[in-house]
């Protein structure tokens, strides 16, 4: 029971490549990304739906064998991870100071441990599933995403990127090369909560908050939810009650219910829309409430 | 499209040497074509953890590789646990605390528990908690594969 004959759900054939630098992975997604060509990194969810045969492409693109797209690096308070960085090696201590504590209070929240040793950031930012954490924290902390091609290297602005459920500004012939992250100043406070019925399960909602404080006020407050609405954003509504106030439970409240009043959140068949509004309430308190 | 290709694994330190098509997932080819069935296949999409096996030291479930991927990589599978006729401390774990019932679960959290704890010998018990939980089991109700792993634990770091 071997091969081609074996008769249980499997993935359609496809043409395979594994190209070892990134010229090379750029030529065969010109060539191959027009005719249902697809990149694969991590493959922790391009393979599932393969195996569903949900996504069944001609031609896949591993770039796992470009060494160049494995790293993470710190340039000018901006941190840049590479395509082919895993989620796992984002969990020890990489990546110093407050975003890397930052990253760590997040990553622990995607799916499972023998997943995340596979699964890429820029892979989950490029997928844009509106329940991805890291589209969240990019969305939160204004990240860019380095979208590159032959034609050359565009930088796009998170806010610009994320286009609906798994859909993003990115050409077909473009490779997501790196995600940026500006690094937050010391002393900055962060938050994170998401819900998910079991743990290691998509998110249902999710509420990332950072902010300052001087002479004991709030400023520069972050506010960003996920998988509530079809991409995950910035909410300038519920940032607005929170800039230069005094942190409390009050002050806290108000831009919660300033989140949930201004989201338009998705239904599905075990969530109503008003359940996710009432959660986004509720994470984004308890993400302002355990910032630290 | 159903070109096949030579691949190179190296499994429990052995050397394959295979042919397979491109869309092999890397669990079907350590089963079917390598012969190594203690691997299980539960779900095929990544949710359930039978398959997991270890690429490099790293647990990882080998439905959501394809094996041409693996190619010039080594991997351990639950066959290479045992030295001889002497189990892993791990597998003596389980059968000790009752960590099993059916079995079918058993070798991906085998390679799941020793996976993680090769590399980080002091998890704590929050830790330990939230890793199993990559797995699932419908027996046990966890309790004794918990129980298994914490003992495991403590024997993997006192010196053979």
């Amino acid at each position: 029971m071997c091969g081609a004959d074996y008769p249980s759900m499997k993935p359609a054939p496809f043409n395979y490549y594994a190209p070892t630098s990134l010229d090379e992975a750029v030529a065969l997604l010109a060539e191959l990304g027009p005719r249902d060509g697809r990149i694969l990194a991590g493959g922790q969810s391009l393979v599932p739906t393969m195996a569903f045969r949900i996504a069944r492409p001609a031609h896949l693109i591993d770039i796992n064998g470009i060494a160049e797209l494995a790293t993470v690096t710190v340039k000018d308070d901006v941190l840049s991870i590479g395509a082919c960085v895993r989620h796992a090696a984002l969990e020890a201590d990489t990546v110093p100071g407050t975003t890397g504590a930052l990253l760590r209070k997040v990553v622990r929240n995607i799916g499972h441990y023998p997943i995340r040793t596979r699964g890429t950031f820029c892979g989950s930012v490029a997928n844009a599933d509106p329940a991805s954490e890291w589209c969240c924290l990019m969305a939160a902390l204004d990240g860019v995403v380095l979208a590159h091609s032959q034609r050359g290297t565009r930088r796009v602005a998170a806010a610009d990127f994320f286009r609906g459920v798994m859909a993003t500004a990115l050409e077909e012939d473009e490779l997501v090369v790196a995600a940026e992250l500006p690094l937050l100043r010391e002393g900055t406070a962060t938050g994170f909560v998401e819900f998910s019925r079991r743990k290691g399960d998509f998110a249902i909602a999710m509420a990332l908050v950072t902010y300052r404080l001087e002479s004991g006020s709030i400023v520069e407050p972050r506010v960003a939810i996920g998988g509530a609405e079809p991409q995950a954003r910035r909410l300038l509504e519920a940032e607005a009650e929170l800039d230069g106030q005094m942190p409390s439970r009050a002050a806290f409240s108000r831009a919660a219910d300033a989140a949930a009043s201004a989201i338009d959140p998705m239904e599905d068949i075990n969530n109503t829309a008003g359940y996710r509004r009432k959660l986004v309430q509720t994470l984004l308190q308890r993400a302002l409430e355990t910032a630290a | 499209m159903n070109a096949r290709r030579e691949i190179n694994l190296t499994i429990n330190e052995t050397h394959y040497a295979v042919t397979v098509e491109a869309r092999r997932t890397l669990v079907d080819v350590i089963r079917d074509d390598c012969g190594l069935t203690g691997t299980h296949i539960g779900c095929e999409h990544g949710v359930c953890g039978a398959c997991t096996i270890l690429l490099d030291g790293e647990p990882m479930r080998s439905c959501l590789m394809f094996a041409v991927q693996a190619h010039g990589r080594s991997l351990r599978t639950v066959e290479g646990l045992q030295r001889g006729e002497r189990l892993h401390a791990m597998q003596e774990a389980f059968m000790r605390h009752h960590g099993l019932q059916c079995g079918f679960c058993t070798p991906g959290f085998l390679m799941l528990a020793v996976g993680v704890l090769e590399k980080r010998p002091d998890l704590s018990d929050e830790e330990l908690i939230d890793i199993l939980s990559s797995n699932l089991c419908r027996c046990t109700g966890y309790e004794n594969i918990i129980k298994a792993v914490r003992a495991a634990a403590v024997k993997m770091k006192a010196p053979a």
